[in-house]
């Protein structure tokens, strides 16, 4: 592919003299030496092993919880449950304002999806954390669950969590984000064809090769370093602090080297607890995920479920676009609210419609908690959108790189959410892949620019 | 618990530990003798990050009892550089870009070395078979292929 000198040739500068020229990557003489330090390469005497009981149970109640048989099993040092917790409840985002906090460190009284933390058991070695885990006996009643999103926000579902009161994110605007723009209703009755389809993703797993996890490590001047492969390390911080109700100014945080993170690694879930174990046994404390865990329990990609209503008209302008997006937070909010509005603002795609209508739901559900994974919020929005558009073009029998053409945004025209568009590129990328895919347009196409009222 | 005692030569030194019998070579390595090389991803077999050489042969460290090693010759990807100067394996997946994240890549190193052992001139395929043990999950595969080959013809040039 070539970035032709004629595109956007007034602002073009030519002395990027780094540009297409090789140059080593910083890191790699430590990979491939094996000197690379990642978190777990990371050994102190007397290191203690964190090890979770989880929850069996997409949503119960607990009874009680019985850690007496664990605490004799031989190496156990340390047990904790929520009552350790300085600050129990706590959400991600409560740094930027976004609110309420809506997720225990270690479950109290309930447990909201299937894999939930409850209690936490250090231990000499890896084994007898695990053997200990086993041994402790929390007694449940197991509540209703819901796992389907549509069942969630219909009347007299099951509450998956308190802290909210209803299944889905309050936003500011109300039971989701919303965009209008235009008069959608009027651009339907106007329009020559309409089309709605529904498209849906399932949860994705990120799947690092290194899983999640920390050391920690109490210095003699009472601060903890805490060596982690988290993708947030500022926020990683603030939120143990928050936890621990402890100033920032006693965490060191060491990280930036990361075995494969994907947005798998932005939650704040192994480090506050492990700091918290090393305070209460003055101890090196390690805490890493199993591979299971890592695929069962650490944030999956949201599913996704998004409707799409188009009025299109012969001559192939999209007249108007109605979305209907629901993102699957599960049990916790994590950065799904965050997701869900990035939809809202992504829609209705590069395209320009004169009549919009957006409306994005972040749902609560018993399934394991959504998170960040890689453009989180538009990726599944930007499969449904091209699917609808390939369709749209196959409806008036016209070609679907045409179609695009057509309703490509350009510099100066107005975004649905009430931006206008400035740096646009997409057409001289489509007229880029027709070139390089040898998928030929007409002339007209090819001669159009970004400027509407060229260069 | 009662301690197992363990020999064997690492990288050209002898190396002697007690160990809890059952260890895993990969937790040997890792936590008592300090060479974390060896990376631990799955621990179940399948992801081919452990990856060390044994007596010549690939193995997979999470899955050897350091036990079973007594009197083997180990070789792990931090004994490869000698006298700083890089196994033209290293060089080559530092000048073909073949890291990324680098977790996977001592044992890909390890997989590549056992393969140019046996087959200095390998083909596209070979290198595919051999590396097909291991994951990069950030999906660098291609770079990777290349390093190979181009550590191959490297051998064969110094050779000549």
């Amino acid at each position: 592919m070539e970035l032709r000198k004629s595109y956007f040739a007034d602002v073009r500068k030519d002395d990027l003299h780094e540009i297409g020229q090789p140059r080593p990557r910083s890191d790699s003489p430590g990979h491939v030496t094996g000197k690379t330090a990642y978190f777990a390469d990371r050994n102190f005497p007397g290191m203690l092993h964190l090890k979770m009981v989880r929850s069996p149970h997409h949503h119960a109640r607990i009874r009680s919880i019985d850690t007496s048989e664990a605490e004799k099993h031989p190496g156990v040092v340390k047990i904790l449950t929520a009552k350790d917790v300085p600050h129990n409840v706590y959400t991600i985002l409560i740094l930027i304002q976004i609110g309420p906090e809506d997720e225990t460190v270690l479950a109290d009284g309930k447990v909201r999806w299937k894999g939930e933390a409850v209690v936490a058991v250090l231990a000499e070695t890896e084994r007898a954390a695990q053997e200990a885990a086993a041994k402790v006996k929390v007694d449940y009643e197991v509540l209703p669950a819901v796992f389907d999103m549509e069942e969630a926000l219909k009347p007299g579902a099951p509450l998956v969590n308190e802290y909210h009161g209803q299944n889905y994110y309050l936003y500011d605007s109300g039971e989701c984000r919303k965009v209008r723009f235009g008069d959608v209703e009027a651009g339907f009755a106007g329009a020559d064809h309409i089309l709605e389809q529904s498209y849906q993703s399932s949860p994705i797993e990120h799947a690092p090769t290194e899983t999640t996890g920390c050391v920690v490590a109490p210095e003699g001047n009472d601060r903890f370093t805490c060596y982690t492969n988290t993708q947030a390390m500022f926020f990683t911080l603030d939120n143990a602090s928050i936890i621990l109700q402890m100033p920032g100014s006693k965490l060191h945080f060491v990280g930036g080297t990361v075995g494969g993170g994907f947005g798998g690694k932005v939650d704040v879930i192994v480090e506050p607890i492990a700091i918290l174990g090393a305070k209460l046994t003055g101890r090196p404390v390690s805490f890493i995920y199993s591979r299971e865990e890592e695929m069962q329990i650490s944030s999956p990609r949201a599913a996704e479920k998004v409707v799409i209503k188009d009025g299109v008209m012969k001559d192939g302008r999209i007249v108007a676009r109605k979305v209907t997006g629901y993102t699957d937070a599960g049990a916790y909010s994590r950065h799904s609210p965050y997701g869900a509005q990035k939809g809202a603002g992504h829609y209705p795609g590069p395209y320009t419609i004169p009549n919009v209508w957006i409306d994005t739901y972040c749902v609560y559900t018993n399934r394991t908690p959504s998170s960040a994974m890689r453009g989180f919020g538009v990726t599944i929005g930007d499969f449904a959108l091209e699917v609808q558009m390939d369709k749209l073009a196959r409806l008036i029998g016209m070609d679907p790189l045409e179609f695009r053409f057509i309703n490509a945004y350009r510099d100066g025209d107005m975004k649905a959410h009430r931006q206008p568009t400035e740096g646009a590129a997409l057409i001289e990328c489509m007229q880029e892949a027709s070139r390089a895919a040898n998928w030929p347009v007409a002339e007209k196409y090819l001669t159009m620019s970004s400027y509407k009222n060229g260069a | 618990m009662a301690k197992v005692p363990v020999q064997f030569t690492l990288n050209g030194s002898e190396k002697a530990e007690f160990i809890d019998s059952g260890t895993t070579l990969l937790n040997a390595l890792r936590d008592k003798i300090g060479d974390t090389s060896p990376k631990g991803g799955c621990h179940q077999g399948t992801c081919g990050a452990c990856s060390v050489i044994i007596d010549g042969e690939l193995r997979l460290s999470c899955l050897t009892l350091a036990e079973t090693c007594n009197g083997t010759s180990i070789i792990t990807t931090s004994g490869l550089a000698e006298a700083g100067v890089l196994h033209p394996l290293q060089r080559a997946f530092l000048d073909t870009f073949a890291t990324q994240c680098g977790f996977c890549t001592p044992g890909m190193i390890m997989a590549a070395k056992v393969l140019l052992d046996h087959t200095p001139n390998p083909s596209r395929e070979d290198v595919v078979e051999a590396l097909s043990g291991n994951i990069c999950r950030c999906t660098g595969y291609e770079p990777i292929i290349q390093a190979v080959l181009t550590a191959a013809r490297s051998n064969s040039q110094n050779a000549a």
